[in-house]
């Protein structure tokens, strides 16, 4: 398609006149299309036009204006609904540059192919109608995921940024108070203000070893598990692979929940049955009861094992596939070569496993930097208090949920932290897409 | 003089790797099984039980099955979350289907920006934006509705996988669709009878992960839905299990049961074509 912008010298000068003055017309849309004579489309496409101007008019322009000041007289004005309205403004500002920016393609195109060939130009309804058909089914294909996604991506992500400029906490509750805009404060408070920078930092230290220490583990133990049990010697590996699936095929909400009552340090199953039984069996071994949910680090110990339970299936899926697609006169050759196992797993099965695993592995470790529902049901985030109303084993998307639910809610600090994970998990995903090759595309 | 002291250590290793091998795999199916089995023995134990122990001594009965319709919310919560569930995967995977044949199929103009816009936006922790989602339902109504959240699970899973199902599309052979159009099929028959049988076990996939999507999500729920006639099983389960002085573990642990068994059965049923699902979107950009 592309191709046709190349034969620009083929033109006059006149018919490049022509072209650009089809194009600049169609800065209000619809005018390019009645100078290519296609009055049908010109019409339809100024009609939108029209709607778009009565609407800037009717709603647009004071949602605007609201959006920048966020109301003047407070119980009147409610600056939270000003900004929803402001930021649904932007978006149908946006959509309507989208869409002359389009036409003004349209036109141009249009406009070239009737000096060139001017039969193929459609000028009735009905050919119109087919065109339409024929080259916007793609489109017409997408709008359904666009629409959605629209609602319930990008127009909460632009709220969130929003709010991250705004004073919106329990203080400041539309409509007896109106929310002004505080520019970069939000963010300053949070790391210079001693209270929101220690918990911050804390929370933050933990999320990050939280999601190395857990996404690691359950890495070790399904890419083990699938190596041990894809062994051709190994019997009833039917058997064995049903019971390894378990973990994943029942709801993980499930399953922490009754770890988190298992592991009840005074009548939990852990140090009621568990432990016990090896005292029992093991000569001279006496452990204690452990403090599990009310000491730090033993939570901390359980929360980083469990996420191992819950999470190693599906990387022993992954693995499991990828091992049966390793030819196996790889492993002949480099037997004859004189390679032991170890060498075999070093240079054949663990470069092919990372070759195609690589950025789903990479997608466990953002999962769980924001794995929100084993921390809150496991233990609500405790023991304990890093300040700010976090605990001492919350990440920072369960103190985000903690910031927005408590009884004194501060929604502008919860919605800057939210951008900042945002930040990071979208900068670490786009270094590791942009070394897989995902953004290289054929054609 | 070499060769038998070879095969003798061969033979040794081998021993000791089989002897690992069944060790590890008896010690892990242990470690899974022992927490499953104690929800499943206490859905049928009786009487008031602190917390879960493996315990066979009984007496059985199904007493908390009956309990947990009768004197609990448990099956509207159910029915909740099938109706949340079930819209989600409809719709979700008919977006998905629809925009990834497009990506697959079509080289049309914005195209490559549109994916990248899909890649991107899949990295956003649209959870996290709770915020803004109180904002949204403060305006809209959608605060302690069901519909509001289905919005905002189905467009939560979208890009991810669209960009997968694309990556599924595109292992289907060119070929068919140009011999399709060679025998005259439009948009619509090719795309309906000649490409989408053909992805059925992908699309099986998806509407799987779709639907198990709303039985485990907490966080949005506990949020957004506010009175317990119209809580979703998670949060509602949670309400058995969450208060220290009133323990109900034998009702959590029969309605954990009803939850998981028809899943796990989807599960099982399905599995065979998760690997491809998985790594279709990766292989192939």
């Amino acid at each position: 398609m592309e191709t046709k912008n190349n034969d620009h010298s083929l033109l006059s000068d006149k018919d490049q006149k022509k072209v650009r003055t089809a194009m600049l017309l169609s800065i209000i849309p619809g005018l390019g299309q009645l100078y290519n004579k296609q009055l049908v489309k010109g019409a339809l496409f100024l009609v939108i036009f029209a709607g778009f101007v009565i609407e800037l008019i009717l709603f647009g322009a004071g949602a605007v204006q609201g959006l920048i000041t966020l109301g003047t007289v407070p119980r009147e004005d409610h600056s939270l609904f000003l900004l929803i309205e402001g930021t649904i403004q932007i978006l149908i500002i946006l959509i309507y540059l989208v869409f002359m920016a389009a036409v003004m393609m349209d036109a141009n195109r249009v406009a070239k192919k009737r000096i060139v060939n001017p039969n193929a130009v459609n000028y009735t309804v009905k050919a119109t109608a087919v065109s339409v058909f024929e080259n916007g089914f793609p489109y017409l294909l997408t709008i359904p995921a666009y629409l959605v996604m629209i609602f319930a991506i990008v127009f909460p992500v632009l709220v969130t940024i929003f709010i991250a400029f705004t004073n919106y906490n329990f203080q400041n509750v539309p409509p007896a108070n109106l929310i002004d805009w505080v520019g970069f404060e939000t963010f300053s408070s949070i790391f210079t203000l001693t209270a929101y920078r220690d918990t911050f930092f804390a929370v933050f230290s933990w999320t990050i070893i939280w999601t190395l220490a857990a996404t690691t583990l359950q890495l070790i133990i399904g890419v083990f598990t699938a190596l041990v049990l894809n062994q051709p010697h190994i019997r009833f590996n039917r058997f064995f692979g049903v019971i390894m699936l378990l973990p994943w095929a029942v709801p993980a909400f499930i399953t922490i929940l009754t770890f988190s009552n298992i592991f009840n340090p005074s009548v939990g199953a852990i140090n009621t049955q568990v432990i016990p039984f090896f005292n029992q069996i093991i000569p001279f071994l006496e452990i204690p009861a452990i403090s599990w949910k009310t000491d730090p680090f033993w939570t901390k110990i359980a929360i980083i094992m469990i996420q191992g339970w819950v999470g190693y299936p599906y990387i022993y899926v992954l693995t499991s596939g990828i091992l049966q697609s390793i030819p196996n006169d790889w492993y002949e050759a480099s037997v004859i070569d004189g390679a032991t196992a170890i060498q075999k797993f070093k240079h054949i099965t663990m470069p092919h496993i990372f070759a195609v695993a690589a950025p789903i592995f990479i997608t466990q470790y953002t999962g769980n930097f924001n794995n929100f529902n084993l921390i809150y049901l496991f233990n609500e985030g405790g023991p304990g208090s890093v300040g700010s109303g976090a605990g001492s084993t919350d990440i920072l998307i369960s103190w985000i949920y903690k910031l927005t639910t408590g009884t004194s809610p501060q929604y502008n600090i919860s919605a800057a932290v939210t951008l900042i994970i945002s930040a990071i998990v979208i900068t670490i995903s786009m270094i590791i897409f942009s070394r897989t090759r995902a953004f290289e595309m054929e054609d | 003089m070499n060769k038998p002291k070879r095969i003798k250590t061969q033979k040794n290793s081998r021993f000791w790797n089989k002897l690992f091998s069944y060790a590890y795999l008896i010690g892990l199916s242990i470690v899974i099984i022992y927490p499953l089995l104690i929800t499943v023995t206490s859905a049928f134990r009786t009487g008031n039980i602190m917390a879960f122990d493996l315990n066979f001594t009984g007496p059985w009965s199904l007493a908390n099955f009956s309990r947990l319709f009768n004197n609990t919310l448990y099956g509207t919560w159910y029915l909740n979350t099938l109706k949340v569930a079930g819209t989600t995967m409809v719709i979700q995977v008919a977006a998905i289907t629809l925009a990834g044949y497009a990506y697959s199929r079509y080289r049309f103009i914005g195209r490559k920006q549109s994916i990248k816009f899909f890649l991107i936006i899949q990295m956003v922790p649209t959870t996290a934006a709770l915020t803004a989602f109180y904002v949204m339902a403060l305006l809209v109504g959608g605060l302690n509705t069901h519909w509001f959240l289905t919005v905002i699970y189905i467009g939560g899973g979208i890009p991810m996988n669209t960009w997968l199902m694309k990556g599924y599309f595109d292992t289907v052979p060119l070929e068919l669709d140009e011999s399709a159009k060679l025998d005259g099929a439009g948009h619509l028959r090719s795309f309906w009878q000649i490409i989408l049988p053909l992805v059925k076990p992908m699309i099986a996939v998806q509407a799987l992960w779709a639907f198990m999507g709303p039985f485990g999500e907490y966080m949005l729920a506990r949020f957004l839905l506010r009175t317990p006639e119209v809580y979703t099983v998670a949060i509602g389960l949670q309400t058995f299990i969450s208060n220290p002085r009133e323990q109900r573990v034998t009702l959590f642990a029969s309605g954990a049961i009803l939850i998981a068994l028809p899943i796990c059965i989807l599960f099982f049923y399905l599995q065979k074509h998760f690997v491809s699902g998985l790594t279709a979107g990766g292989t192939k950009g």
